[in-house]
């Protein structure tokens, strides 16, 4: 098989047995990679009895996946999944970084991890080898002095091994801080220091296995493919495809900082309250003025390079040091905490870095404390003396560290911010829930919608079998570049959407095919293979469990926040329309397949040769 | 692009490296005709996060790398002043890299002989990619068109082990706060 390094690598940290593994061609050939090759391991492995693993008990699987397009199309990613915690069904969590690379390098698709190590440990990865290391040393360690010392170990190793080979570069490194060693729902698995696969909480579910990181380096090519020239030149074209997006070169998804609140009217304000601001002071002008340090910063073949490496270069904060913020963490750890100036929100998505969190999640925690304080429901007493004002960096950066540390009401905020109000009600004996601006469990990203000026509409998030994810949403028509269907693809390839702008919609099939061998084309993903990968998750979704379930006719539905007027902007009273909504969603369940109550039918399933599913589906959810 | 009649030599500004390695793609895939990022005869190297620069031949003027090798497998290119290997009579011995003031020619992953930048015969392609994409971390220059006051402008930058590049660009990049990540 063209593309694909041939084999994955299967671990069991509870007997410590290693283990070469190869899917079958046709298997490949359906769910090609990352997210739909993980949605199929996981309903073979775990399907029949989902609702009773606990994503964080022993008999979840971790599962992190490149696809055969991975280094070849420019920006490549890795996809982790599993069972996730937070919205207790599939969530595919892409991260880019240098590591899928080195992985293919070392002649693997992907790792598939079960059981719990018995101690903290990582796994190391060479050419057709890999060995279980104690992490005993590391565990504890922030995300900045945990790569350090991984990367120093990992060369010295290597040295040690390979004495004449001369110099050796870093090996790549996934991981997680101190948040996913305690199991937080919120923990994202790290890149770098600011790369995350956050959706889905499945650093918490590496904590679980008592895993600190994955290591990698390879020295083999990346594999054979169909048409290495015809690779050349689709490179070539997707390059100067990205080279001539100037706004997202030079100022990466960041400069949404202040044009999604002040344009669109759509960014998080103070846990959601608002959604506008004309803060200034927020502009992407400010950041690339005041703390870039590096202006392009990206990773493996990306011609887009959209990342900025930025410093805080005076004032109380100095010396914090990570990525610019994009625009989710300028939004979840800036407007949403109130916060609008760069040094704030440079030092806060810093820290949630090092931490271990993810900033999206971890951000919408820390601002329904905050609403939740500022309503007086938590005082003073129950935030452990912290007087958790909106604007106050250092305040939320005290109540970051008890969410990491689980300390106090860390340890409840831990949970995402859904399943600590269903705590706090029950605590407080008071109506909490319509504060909480989640979906199935999830916090949903940066976009919201009812100014309808954003790429958002009422049913993206509601009727996304990601739930919260803003990357997969919902979407009419369902053939458009922005639906669900087609992030499949992205995400199962796995590469970088953000690198398809500019490209005509025919050409990630060619690249496919060059890579490949394999004619894909937009009849055969529309109608067949994405819908398979949809279908699943979506199943997997509503088996859920153990510890909550979704019911569509409950829960395909927006946060409650979405129904109450925009208070200011120039949207001011707008809302979503909820008749409406329920047309958009009737409309989208035909579309996509899925009967009245939101359940794929028997025959859509049948069709597409889901039997299985649909069997399961019958015994338990319809 | 540089007429190859006239000895050239890459200029390199290792705080603009974005640390994207589209120069590993570009060299790998001109001398490899793969993606093999370490068989490429320039590598990115990442000790930092954000303090990426290209580890790669500097063609130092007294040619250490060459002198040391006992086989002769290494020679200079009179047309580009580039090393260049004899895979031939290369033993693999690691010589050469204990003889580079940068320690910086490396083993072909899989074949018995040392990779170092030969300049792609006069047009790098690393150097290719660099500028079309406007990042300009590595561009070519020659000495002609470097003289100042008559003589040779001493343009060129020495052989660096990658810790030491490291260290330096972390010390302008993040002042006090980089030390400890090296």
């Amino acid at each position: 098989m063209r593309g694909y390094a041939g084999k994955f690598l299967e671990v069991d940290l509870s007997t410590e047995k290693i283990k070469d593994l190869t899917f079958d061609e046709n298997i490949l050939r359906q769910y090609i990679g990352g997210r739909g090759l993980a949605t199929k391991i996981l309903w073979d492995r775990l399907g029949d009895r989902w609702e009773t693993i606990d994503p964080l008990g022993p008999e979840n699987i971790l599962l992190v996946l490149t696809g055969p397009l991975t280094g070849f199309f420019p920006g490549g990613r890795i996809c982790v999944s599993g069972k996730s915690p937070q919205s207790n069904g599939v969530v595919g969590s892409t991260v880019a970084g240098e590591f899928p690379v080195e992985l293919k390098c070392a002649g693997y698709d992907g790792l598939i991890i079960t059981g719990v190590a018995a101690k903290p440990s990582y796994i190391f990865i060479t050419d057709s080898q890999a060995e279980i290391r104690d992490a005993s040393h590391i565990w504890g360690k922030n995300g900045k002095q945990t790569l350090t010392m991984l990367t120093r170990e990992g060369r010295e190793e290597l040295r040690k091994r390979f004495p004449l080979y001369g110099e050796w570069k870093e090996p790549a490194v996934l991981y997680i801080g101190p948040a996913g060693e305690n199991k937080v729902r919120i923990a994202a698995v790290m890149a770098k220091w600011t790369h995350a696969a956050g959706y889905g909480g499945y650093g918490a579910v590496m904590g679980s296995k008592n895993l600190k990181a994955l290591v990698a380096k390879g020295t083999g090519p990346l594999p054979e493919v169909e048409d290495i020239e015809k690779v050349k030149a689709l490179i070539d074209e997707v390059s100067q495809g990205c080279y001539s997006s100037d706004a997202l070169r030079r100022w990466g998804t960041g400069a949404a900082g202040y044009e999604v609140g002040a344009v669109t009217s759509s960014e998080p304000i103070r846990n959601w309250q608002e959604e506008w601001h004309d803060q200034k002071s927020f502009g992407v002008d400010k950041f690339e003025e005041r703390v870039w340090i590096k202006r392009y910063w990206g990773d493996f073949g990306c011609p887009t390079t959209c990342l900025k490496v930025a410093m805080v270069k005076s004032g109380p904060f100095k010396g914090a040091v990570g990525d610019n913020p994009d625009y989710e963490l300028q939004a979840y750890v800036g407007t949403n905490l109130g916060i609008f100036t760069p040094e704030e929100n440079v030092y806060l998505a810093s820290l949630i870095d090092d931490l271990g969190l993810c900033g999206i999640q971890g951000g919408n925690a820390l601002g329904f404390a905050g609403e939740l304080y500022q309503r007086g429901i938590l005082t003073k007493k129950d935030l452990d003396g912290i007087e958790l004002k909106w604007g106050d960096a250092e305040a939320f950066a005290a109540l970051a560290k008890k969410v990491a540390m689980r300390k106090g009401i860390g340890d409840v905020l831990a949970e995402g911010s859904y399943r600590a109000a269903l705590k706090i009600k029950e605590m407080k004996k008071k109506d909490v829930m319509r504060y909480v601006v989640h979906e199935k469990g999830m916090a949903i990203g940066a976009h919201g919608v009812r100014s309808g000026k954003d790429y958002t509409t009422d049913i993206s998030y509601a009727c996304s079998v990601q739930a919260g994810d803003h990357t997969s949403t919902a979407y009419l028509p369902i053939y458009h570049s922005n639906s669900e269907l087609a992030i499949i693809l992205h995400d199962s390839g796995v590469y970088c959407w953000f690198n398809t702008f500019n490209l005509s919609r025919g050409l990630k099939w060619e690249f496919f095919k060059a890579v490949t061998g394999w004619e894909i084309g937009p009849e055969k993903w529309y109608g067949t293979m994405a819908r398979r990968i949809l279908h699943i998750q979506r199943a997997l979704l509503l088996l859920g469990g153990p510890d909550l379930k979704w019911n569509p006719k409950i829960h395909d539905d927006n946060p409650p926040r979405f129904y109450e007027p925009l208070p200011s902007g120039p949207y001011a009273g707008k809302k979503v329309d909820r008749a409406k909504f329920e047309d958009s969603k009737k409309e989208y369940y035909k579309e996509i397949g899925w009967d009245e109550n939101g359940i794929p039918k028997s025959e859509v399933l049948k069709e597409l040769g889901l039997e299985e599913v649909d069997k399961v589906l019958e015994e338990k959810v319809r | 692009m540089t007429s190859s009649q006239e000895p050239i030599w890459i200029v390199r500004d290792y705080l603009r490296c974005s640390g994207c390695r589209k120069c590993e793609i570009a060299c790998s895939l001109f001398h490899e005709k793969r993606i093999w990022p370490e068989a490429s005869r320039i590598r990115v190297f990442m000790l930092v996060p954000g303090a990426e620069f290209p580890h790669f031949c500097t063609q130092c003027d007294d040619y250490p790398c060459v002198k040391s090798c006992p086989v002769d497998a290494l020679s200079v290119s009179k047309e580009t002043g580039a090393v260049l290997v004899d895979k031939e009579k290369c033993t693999a011995c690691g010589l050469c890299i204990d003889a580079c003031p940068g320690r910086i020619p490396h083993m072909h992953p899989t074949e018995k002989y040392a990779v170092i930048c030969d300049f792609c015969g006069g047009e790098p392609q690393c150097v290719k990619v660099c500028q079309e994409g406007g990042w300009d971390a590595i561009r070519v220059v020659t000495k002609a068109g470097e003289k100042m006051m008559g003589r040779d402008r001493a343009y060129k930058l020495y052989a660096r082990k990658p810790e030491e590049v490291t260290r330096d660009l972390v010390a302008s990049l993040y002042e006090e706060a980089g030390e400890e990540r090296v």
